[in-house]
């Protein structure tokens, strides 16, 4: 049976509506510490939405997630601040400083938030742009990378903090095959040996599957399924195996709601 | 009707306590900007600054140059167009030099202000400060204020200056005003109450300007045509905030 210092991140009856549209609809899910946990669903089901309101950048309109069983909706600036300290996020499009170069920054947190001098700072920059295969790219500028590129940049950005959890908005995406089984295995491999937590969003189920501990399914604003790859890969939910396999009929439309297609071809629609 | 009146006023004073909100947080972070990241002030004064000094040295020059053309032939008509120099000093220091160089810094460091602090929006990079824990009000914003309210009065001194260069050019080799005449009525005319009421509303317009610049980029809606349209906003509310504090500040002043 699971203690409460396994559980990292709690999440209990979360409700969120982005305008008249409800997002998230009592959500409960929770993300065990020292593990790979990946978070998946049918585009436009709130996944970023979830990353923001775990780290606070925005507020539920109902419900309470838990960091370390610390309500997060009570901390003041400065404690949030502490605790972001401990985050680390990859943003889904890198989200580099354009006026600073790529070693700048990677190196901006250090230079914010430590005393490091300019020699340990470096090591520690290159270190970390080594790990993502950029140790060559320090000098340039952010719009001289690709969109991959620049996503591994901002991958040595996240974790030149050493932080206690990493987050990562869609990791994926953009990358070429061989960055992509690097990075891939560097998720891993960082999980592992400094014994951190990992938070995936991402929508390829083949990558997940080799990387990640526990995936949560979310589907119409709350958890459709969760449990370990396999076990989402055999679940018998015609959703989950619609979602698992790609499959375009099921239980999730392919198509955002609509008028009848031939009706609205022949301008009765509007009538 | 009354209805859409009722919320258009109700936006306006709710829009505008936040402005005011958003000052007082700027005034707040400021001496903590100010004494451990001097350096971003100082980047932002050379970027608000110097780099608009280009636009500010031409216009200002040729604005004298008319300032003297116009002061002679308005002036010669009452045999007065020895006092041209006093003139042009007048309009230039009290009016003319805080006026345009305002509306000028709005064209040129006004919307380079909020056009980057709104992309930076739209591209996440103030998120991503959010999540490093760098509070980005105090990071990108405070120092890029600071900087337009430091460059302001120092641009408008400048214009100020290349003005006079500029009606004096004209008057004196031109239009052959004696040169004795054309500096020594200045200096007589000239005081220092003068002087000072173009320096209170240089920095007054560069509060002004520099706010609303930051103002608009902070708020932007963080899509292409969100950065553009608060762009347009900046140039067009600055200019109408400058013209209407002129007016309160001469009217005080006389």
């Amino acid at each position: 049976m699971d203690t409460v210092s396994d559980n990292l991140i709690e999440i209990h009856d979360l409700d969120y509506s982005f305008g008249a549209r409800k997002i998230f609809n009592g959500l409960n899910l929770t993300i065990k510490r020292g593990q790979v946990t990946a978070i998946m669903g049918p585009s436009g089901t709130g996944k970023t939405t979830l990353l923001r309101l775990i780290t606070r950048q925005i507020v539920p309109d109902h419900g309470v997630i838990l960091v370390d069983g610390v309500d997060i909706a009570t901390l003041n600036q400065t404690e949030l601040y502490d605790l972001r300290k401990r985050f680390g996020m990859l943003f889904q499009n890198g989200a580099l400083l354009t006026d600073l170069s790529v070693f700048e920054n990677v190196a901006f947190p250090l230079r914010e938030h430590t005393r490091l001098t300019n020699r340990l700072i470096r090591h520690v920059v290159l270190t970390k742009l080594h790990a993502v295969g950029l140790r060559g790219a320090a000098d340039m500028m952010p719009q001289q990378l690709s969109g991959g590129m620049a996503r591994r940049v901002a991958l040595a950005r996240a974790m030149v903090m050493d932080p206690d959890i990493l987050i990562y908005d869609e990791p994926f995406v953009g990358l070429d095959p061989i960055s992509m089984g690097v990075i891939v295995r560097l998720v891993r491999r960082m999980n592992d040996a400094l014994g951190i937590s990992s938070i995936i969003v991402s929508h390829d189920v083949q990558e997940i599957s080799t990387v990640a501990d526990c995936s949560y399914l979310i589907s119409k604003g709350t958890v459709a399924a969760s449990g370990s790859p396999d076990e989402l890969n055999n679940a018998s939910s015609e959703l989950v195996r619609q979602f698992m396999h790609g499959m375009a009929d099921g239980p999730v439309a392919f198509h955002y709601d609509a008028p009848d297609y031939a009706e609205q071809l022949l301008g009765r629609d509007a009538e | 009707m009354f209805r859409d009146l009722y919320y258009t006023i109700f936006d306006f004073v709710r829009t505008f306590g936040a402005l005011q909100l958003f000052f007082l947080r700027l005034l707040m972070y400021t001496p903590a900007v100010l004494s451990r990241r001097f350096g971003l002030v100082i980047g932002q004064v050379y970027n608000a600054g110097a780099l608009s000094l280009v636009i500010i040295i031409i216009c200002g020059l040729f604005v004298g140059a008319v300032l003297g053309l116009q002061g002679f032939s308005n002036l010669s008509r009452f045999n007065a167009e020895d006092s041209v120099g006093a003139v042009a000093a007048l309009a230039l220091v009290k009016e003319l030099g805080p006026v345009i160089t305002a509306l000028l810094f709005a064209g040129r460091a006004g919307t380079a202000l909020s056009s980057e602090i709104g992309l930076m929006k739209a591209t996440d990079q103030l998120s991503a400060m959010e999540m490093m824990a760098v509070n980005p009000i105090r990071r990108v914003v405070v120092p890029r204020f600071l900087g337009g309210v430091v460059a302001m009065p120092l641009l408008a001194a400048v214009f100020s200056m290349v003005g006079l260069l500029g009606a004096h050019m004209v008057c004196v080799p031109l239009l052959g005003v004696d040169v004795g005449s054309f500096w020594q009525q200045m200096q007589q005319s000239v005081e220092v109450a003068d002087i000072n009421e173009g320096i209170i509303k240089s920095f007054v317009f560069g509060v002004a300007a520099s706010l609303l610049a930051v103002w608009e980029g902070y708020n932007a809606i963080p899509t292409a045509e969100g950065v553009g349209r608060a762009t347009t906003r900046t140039v067009v509310l600055t200019a109408i905030v400058v013209l209407i504090f002129d007016f309160m500040i001469t009217a005080v002043a006389i």
